[in-house]
């Protein structure tokens, strides 16, 4: 068999990578060259506007409280379920898929759903009342219940962005071979410890990508926001909308995505390198 | 032989070419800012459109798309629109470059009965006329019924100050446990125009020039009462006839497309009136549309059809009606006018006839600024209001702001400020 030219490889791909040349490097750099221009020529002006700007440091801090708070919860969470799964014998596809049912779900009507539950008068303010246990309607969204507006919007992010991570962990889950904790078991090894030393370590190379892809997408979070906590909660991407569509200062609201693209990164960086895994711990 | 059958062949190609020519010319884009939602858009199509001949396509377009649409078929020197609609803010940047006189469509119209003051304002403070006033609307309050029982004593609704609205508040919130006076301050609702059309007129007699004066720091402490005793969700509201309609809410201000649906749903529960006075006048804010042609429309006299049509009476009444925006032209509201719609005519009246009525226009000449402007307001709001800080110290540093916005858009001032020579700034 006559050997492979070595740039086929190469050629192969190229199409790919012009397409994303085209539809995502351009755009970008567009951006990051907006995000420095305001006026004549190269400036920071638009960075200085944003860090200067009255919910900036808000924003930074609701937005990574709310990642370090969603995106641990939803680990666990869908490491317990994606664990249960794959221990279940029958019906196993209609729970999975009833699981899974929150991704067909746009993060816009995620947001008006737990809406409809927790408004003045959502379900939960009427089950309350009929239980007798709240006098009338009571606010739980409003700028003055800051704690239990963060816990709504916590709520409804678990809701909807669990999944993703419950797909992620069962694929990595059933690419390890039921032999290497028979064999454990044989030996005596507990179900905890054959989940801590067996599970979780294979399951490196699936939580690196469940993290990475979940944490980008968090420090993103804007629908969910907006729905319920319209301008009480300021998050980050929720500031470069604001920007954009009713400030119409275009450079300000490109810093801003220019700085989540910065954040996004760095949180990739640091996964890349913290849950890397050595070849032969491979399954 | 050879030349009559040339010229029958001539003949015939004239025709149909003429006839192709006609045919295209028939056509009137009309190209509007305004009644952009589709509920709007709609009866704009079906029912407000109907009976002009020839054929107009209704086109909405956001406000800042409108301003770089406008400016950019000038300068390609192609015109798709023959007629536009949009506020009177808005067409003044496009003045002389974009617009056409139409002072020969005004002259048309002077049996409409259109105010000589609403005409000027169509002039867009040139000698000519740039626009022809369409329709109007403002803002108003609306209160549920069961509100009226806790009014202040010898207070009349429909000459409030924003002292007596306060203690309106107070002893709802008080009597029922409820604070439910309620405020558009949500993501999209339209509080900067209380602002500016109504807050600092009230309190200052001005919107840009007195931003920082001691009037408007009183106004911004009467306004931390107001709203102590206002429903905390009043910043998840966009719409004020939602809460209106839950009972969320009691008493509200808000653009009258938007309290409508509750007038018209439940006409016996509620009652609308004029925003409250303060101490230099009951401010208030007309919302003027206007229709224009653009420099080389491609249909001109389709564009006249269109403005001549849309300002007969019985359109704008139909106007009244569908959509909830007011006639400019002299027409007598029908005795049969829903209920709804008969109760927000009256607090229009009665915002536009009151003694200390203090007219604010829509603010003029920002472009694409307009946005930041609104911001500089709603800044001072979440400073002041909601997050507590010093009304002085605020009220310096946004004032900072504003004079710088002022100075790069040139911005001359607009009413209730006297006019400047040159960009408006802050004393």
């Amino acid at each position: 068999m006559p050997a492979r030219p070595s740039w086929i490889p190469y050629a192969l791909i190229a199409p790919s990578v012009v397409f994303l040349a085209a539809l995502f490097l351009v755009p970008l750099v567009q951006t990051i060259w907006l995000s420095f221009s305001a006026g004549e020529g190269l400036s920071l002006e638009n960075y200085r506007r944003m860090a200067g700007d009255l919910n900036f440091a808000l924003a930074v801090k609701n937005t990574f409280l709310l990642t370090l708070v969603v995106v641990p919860l939803q680990v666990v969470l869908a490491l317990g379920m994606a664990t249960m799964v794959t221990k279940l014998d029958k019906g196993r596809d209609l729970v999975l898929w009833v699981l899974t049912i929150p991704l067909g779900i746009s993060d816009l009507a995620a947001g008006l759903a737990w809406l409809a539950l927790l408004q003045n008068t959502g379900y939960l303010n009427s089950a309350l009342y009929a239980l007798g246990l709240i006098q009338g309607p009571t606010g739980w969204l409003s700028q003055e219940t800051p704690v239990a507006l963060f816990f709504a919007i916590v709520l409804a992010e678990l809701w909807r962005a669990t999944a993703i991570v419950l797909v992620i962990l069962i694929a990595g889950l059933q690419l390890i071979p039921k032999e290497f904790a028979e064999a454990a078991e044989i030996f005596g090894a507990k179900p905890w410890t054959r989940f801590t030393r067996i599970t979780l370590p294979l399951l490196k190379p699936s939580l690196q990508s469940a993290l990475i892809l979940r944490t980008v997408l968090a420090f993103e979070v804007f629908a969910v926001v907006y729905a319920l906590g319209g301008r009480n909660f300021p998050v980050l991407a929720g500031e470069a909308y604001v920007w954009q569509n009713d400030n119409q200062n275009y450079g300000v609201a490109a810093a801003y995505a220019v700085l989540i693209m910065a954040i996004s990164l760095a949180a990739t960086a640091v996964y890349l390198r913290a849950l890397r895994t050595r070849p032969e711990q491979l399954p | 032989m050879t030349h009559p059958v040339s010229l029958r062949a001539i003949a015939a190609a004239a025709a149909l070419f003429g006839g192709l020519t006609v045919a295209h010319a028939q056509e009137t884009i009309f190209y509007s800012t305004q009644l952009r939602p589709i509920e709007e858009a709609t009866k704009v199509r079906e029912v407000l459109l109907k009976g002009i001949p020839g054929k107009v396509t209704y086109v909405v377009d956001e406000p800042p798309a409108f301003a770089v649409r406008m400016k950019a078929e000038t300068q390609a020197g192609k015109r798709t629109a023959s007629v536009v609609g949009a506020l009177h803010g808005e067409l003044q940047p496009h003045v002389p470059a974009d617009l056409q006189p139409v002072d020969d469509v005004a002259a048309k119209l002077t049996d409409r009965g259109i105010p000589a003051s609403l005409m000027d304002l169509g002039k867009l403070g040139t000698g000519q006329q740039q626009y022809i006033p369409w329709m109007q609307a403002t803002y108003v309050m609306v209160a549920n019924k069961q509100a009226l029982q806790y009014l202040p004593a010898g207070a009349d609704v429909n000459s409030l100050t924003y002292a007596q609205l306060q203690q309106w508040g107070k002893t709802i919130a008080d009597k029922t446990g409820q604070r439910r006076l309620g405020f558009p301050a949500g993501p999209t609702g339209l509080l900067p125009r209380f602002f500016q059309g109504y807050f600092y007129p009230s309190f200052t007699g001005g919107v840009v020039t007195t931003f920082k004066s001691a009037d408007a720091e009183a106004g911004w402490n009467a306004l931390k009462e107001l709203w102590a005793v206002s429903n905390p969700n009043s910043t998840n509201y966009n719409f004020m006839q939602e809460p209106l309609l839950s009972g969320e809410v009691w008493i509200a201000w808000d653009h009258i497309a938007r309290v409508k649906e509750a007038l018209t749903l439940q006409p016996d529960q509620f009652v609308a009136f004029p925003a409250p006075a303060g101490p230099k006048g009951r401010g208030y804010m007309p919302v003027i549309a206007g229709l224009a042609i653009p420099k080389d429309a491609p249909n001109r006299a389709g564009a006249v059809a269109v403005i001549e049509h849309l300002t007969k009476p019985q359109t704008q009444l139909a106007t009244a009606a569908e959509v909830g925006f007011f006639p400019v032209v002299k027409a007598e509201l029908p005795t049969d006018l829903a209920p709804g719609i008969k109760a927000l005519a009256g607090a229009v009246a009665a915002t536009q006839n009151a003694k200390d009525a203090l007219v604010s226009l829509l603010p003029v000449g920002l472009g694409a600024k307009g946005g930041e402007f609104n911001k500089v307001y709603m800044d001072s709001f979440q400073r002041i209001v909601l997050r507590n800080e010093p009304v002085k110290d605020v009220l310096e540093a946004q004032a900072k702001v504003l004079d710088a916005l002022m100075k790069d858009t040139g911005a001359p001032c607009w009413a209730p400020d006297k006019p400047s020579q040159g960009a408006c700034s802050v004393q």
